[in-house]
């Protein structure tokens, strides 16, 4: 992997925000597709071994990307991701909840908003990503979401749980 | 004796145990069934976990529930260092997607 290319996570716990930036090897209009296509989401977009698998994407302002990360054991943990502006290949702003295989949002759980914005560097791209979260609460909610994909990937050497869990 | 979050998911069958009841609380029995082990290894993974205050009893009735608890703050920056990690992760998985794309289409 070329080592060069910038990754910046930095969180604002009095501003409960937190703002990844990253830069990739491809110019904008292919980075930008690999955000907003579900074919390229699915094959990136989930932790490994976790899966990202797409029902629907309805790719406008108003729309939504209703997708499942599929564990190892063929759990499913449904998302469904509302797009509220879309700015062709320069920016993307959202909201993720936690919803079920129909695509109902589980209230319960805390949604968080996001933008996404791209910016050309010639043959590479900058990425940055701005999530806010409302109160800590929530933020908190967002990590041990994480924390439950972050499992999976530090686990990813299967081996050592399989022989633990009954066939 | 003092514990912590490292040594309750140093052990493979307590992260198991935690990404079971990540998804619902759970009775230390439905819990033993996931597992090639006896009850009694699992009620001991369990004293530690709530030991750790990773996970909390709930009682409904005389069936006692394990439920994930993480409100430990002063931890947060682990588990923000966990969530960076897979975005790490994720934008790697990128790179070799975005490197295939481009390889294909030359």
């Amino acid at each position: 992997m070329n080592n060069n290319l910038v990754f910046d996570f930095s969180v604002n716990k009095e501003n409960k925000t937190i703002t990844v930036k990253r830069e990739f090897a491809a110019a904008v209009p292919l980075v930008w597709d690999a955000y907003t296509k579900s074919e390229i989401l699915d094959q990136w977009w989930a932790p490994k071994p976790w899966k990202a698998r797409t029902k629907t994407m309805d790719f406008r302002e108003g729309g939504s990307w209703h997708y499942a990360m599929v564990g190892p054991a063929g759990e499913e943990h449904w998302s469904l991701t509302n797009y509220i502006t879309i700015q062709n290949q320069k920016k993307l702003i959202g909201l993720d909840a936690f919803a079920d295989a129909d695509g109902n949002v589980n209230k319960d759980m805390p949604q968080s908003k996001w933008e996404i914005t791209f910016t050309g560097q010639g043959e590479t791209t900058l990425v940055q990503i701005y999530m806010i979260f409302d109160d800590l609460a929530q933020l908190e909610a967002t990590i041990e979401m994480g924390f439950k994909e972050g499992l999976a990937l530090a686990m990813e050497g299967l081996d050592e749980l399989l022989p633990a869990l009954k066939k | 004796m003092r514990r912590d979050v490292f040594q309750a998911i140093a052990d493979p069958t307590r992260r198991g145990i935690i990404s079971l009841i990540a998804l619902q609380a759970m009775t230390p029995n439905a819990i033993a069934e996931h597992f090639d082990t006896t009850r009694q290894a699992i009620s001991k993974h369990l004293r530690i976990l709530t030991e750790c205050r990773l996970v909390k009893q709930a009682y409904t009735g005389r069936e006692i529930y394990y439920q994930l608890e993480i409100t430990k703050m002063q931890e947060i920056d682990q588990w923000l260092d966990q969530y960076r990690k897979i975005w790490e992760n994720r934008f790697n998985e990128l790179d070799n997607v975005l490197l295939t794309i481009k390889n294909n289409t030359k």
